[in-house]
């Protein structure tokens, strides 16, 4: 997919920096998210990752002693001005590093964000229940035992089930956190084919530390380092011979970071 | 190649030295424990023996007679029931969802932090400064006179912060992460709470309100300041005895009077009264052992 300046953008990110406290973690950074789009973001330990994806869902909210500044405007609106966070944030699908499978049966943990928003009809729940299910490709590893806990599936089952439930409020916008740390390679491969497929429907911005990962499916990808961009462009680009950047080609070579 | 005759895996002095340390570990901790449960079961044996010839069902359900030198000790036992069960029906409800407030709204800055050391100060302040409190408080200035409902708020506000704080302690023991998925999906903090953060803590705040029960119903000084007398005559096995603006007798005052106050009193009967109370703390702390085992055992991850 070749992305050109012009393009309508779906999240604005404009001069934003986040402090804990005293210590900043992000220091004014500019970018644009295209729809459909694979957004993969790179950098070492430390460098704001996860910050960034909690700042755009908003979750840093619940963090103690932290500062935004800056705006983010997903679809021309202020995340920062909303009056309801909790749209919002059903308007973004977010998949932590770790696979958190609520305590609550597999069924539960796909329909509980529906029904958070008000949904209670048996039959539409078990209709966005499959079809998550089925997105996140583990529909029929369990469709026999939608009553089982969530918590007792293997470790990639878990995070295809929390990818199940980012999926099940239908989100416009899916944030992966590093999705692939605590799942064996095969797993992994599985969820990379689900997301090829997904982002026919939604925007997805790829936070990861393989650097392959972000090759092989990143339309473009942003280097993130100690809080600045280092630098953003096409993946082709960010993986030829010749990056803007002499130390965007020392990350993705594995000489630093 | 190695014609050494000691084995690979044999006995050197080093090993030796650290199987004799290992068992003399295991002797110094098994004695401790030892005589930790030593005394408990010297105490509760004395106690059983002494008590014996007076227990009996008639004990637990007669009045006391002959100024209080015989027969039994139903107007206490119930009086206590009357106690903590009123006391913690106030205390309960407004520990834990002040504890839910704390944990899980209130913003994690200095003011939060003022009140956790309040709370966990007041855990720790002896019973008859707050019976001094509900003293002041209650039959005084709120004018409800020496009576039950005096002697049940002052044992409530002695258990509140105690109930405060293991509710604090059960619900940050459910991991953040649960809460962050449910506000990832768009969750309210209610709908966070409700659905997965109650639920999985619901065992440990009932464990320690239960606990509770214990402590309010073997304390004399509060009640004793506050609305329990030494003797107040009921129907012998009448359930509802008393009004709640009346005075009431209770089973740790009954137990201290006719031990050191009444001249003449059968001697079995201060150990059996010792007895009724103890069964009754023990089977409140085994009821909650047992709740504790059965939710456990529902735990979810």
């Amino acid at each position: 997919m070749v992305t050109t300046p012009s393009r309508t953008k779906q999240i604005e990110v404009v001069d934003l920096r986040l402090s804990y406290g005293l210590k900043e973690v992000i220091r004014g950074i500019s970018f644009a998210v295209h729809p459909n789009e694979i957004l993969g973001v790179i950098g070492p330990a430390q460098s704001g990752k996860t910050s960034l994806l909690r700042c755009i869902n908003r979750t840093i909210d619940f963090t103690p002693d932290s500062h935004v500044s800056g705006t983010i405007t997903i679809d021309g609106e202020d995340v920062y001005r909303t009056g309801n966070v909790y749209t919002l944030r059903r308007k973004i699908g977010m998949v932590a590093p770790l696979p958190v499978g609520l305590p609550l049966s597999i069924y539960d943990n796909v329909a509980f964000a529906p029904r958070c928003a008000g949904l209670s009809r048996r039959g539409e729940l078990d209709s966005i229940v499959e079809q998550c299910l089925r997105q996140a490709a583990l529909w029929d590893e369990v469709k026999d035992r939608l009553d089982s806990l969530g918590t007792k599936l293997s470790g990639g089952q878990q995070q295809r089930l929390t990818i199940a439930r980012a999926l099940s409020h239908q989100p416009e916008i899916l944030c992966l956190d590093e999705f692939s740390i605590a799942i064996d390679p095969v797993t992994t491969m599985r969820i990379e084919d689900v997301l090829k497929e997904l982002r026919r429907h939604m925007t997805i911005i790829l936070v990861t530390n393989l650097t392959q990962q972000a090759r092989r499916l990143a339309d473009r990808t942003m280097f993130l380092w100690k809080g600045e961009i280092v630098e953003l462009d096409r993946t082709e680009v960010i993986f030829s011979e010749s990056p803007r950047d002499r130390r965007t080609r020392e990350y993705v070579e594995g000489i630093f970071g | 190649m190695n014609a050494s005759p000691v084995p690979r895996f044999g006995e050197t002095p080093s090993v030796r030295r650290r199987l004799r340390r290992e068992n003399l570990a295991r002797w110094v901790f098994g004695a401790m424990a030892a005589a930790m449960v030593l005394p408990l079961v010297l105490i509760v044996g004395y106690l059983v023996v002494r008590a014996a010839p007076a227990l009996s069902l008639e004990f637990v359900l007669d009045v006391p007679k002959r100024g209080m030198t015989e027969g039994g000790i139903w107007p206490a036992l119930i009086g206590t029931v009357y106690l903590v069960f009123l006391s913690l029906l106030v205390s309960a409800p407004i520990g834990i969802l002040a504890a839910v407030y704390l944990n899980e709204y209130a913003r994690e800055n200095w003011f939060n932090r003022v009140i956790n050391l309040a709370v966990i100060n007041l855990a720790g302040v002896p019973s008859i400064v707050h019976a001094l409190f509900g003293l002041g408080a209650f039959v005084y200035a709120a004018q409800f006179g020496y009576s039950i409902i005096s002697a049940a708020l002052t044992l409530a506000i002695m258990t509140l912060p105690v109930i405060i704080a293991s509710t604090r302690e059960a619900l940050a023991s459910v991991p953040r992460s649960f809460r962050e998925a449910c506000w990832n999906v768009g969750a309210t903090r209610w709908q966070t709470i409700r659905s997965v953060v109650l639920p999985n803590s619901i065992s440990g705040i009932l464990t320690g309100v239960i606990l509770q029960v214990s402590r309010a119903a073997g304390e004399t000084a509060p009640v004793m300041f506050t609305g329990v007398v030494f003797f107040k005559a009921v129907q012998r096995g009448d359930l509802l005895p008393y009004y709640l603006n009346e005075q009431c007798m209770a089973l740790s005052m009954h137990l201290y009077t006719i031990s050191t106050q009444v001249p003449g009193v059968k001697e079995a009967i201060p150990f059996a009264t010792a007895v009724v109370l103890l069964t009754l703390v023990i089977a409140v702390n085994a009821a909650a052992i047992a709740l504790r085992v059965y939710l456990r055992s529902r735990k979810k991850w």
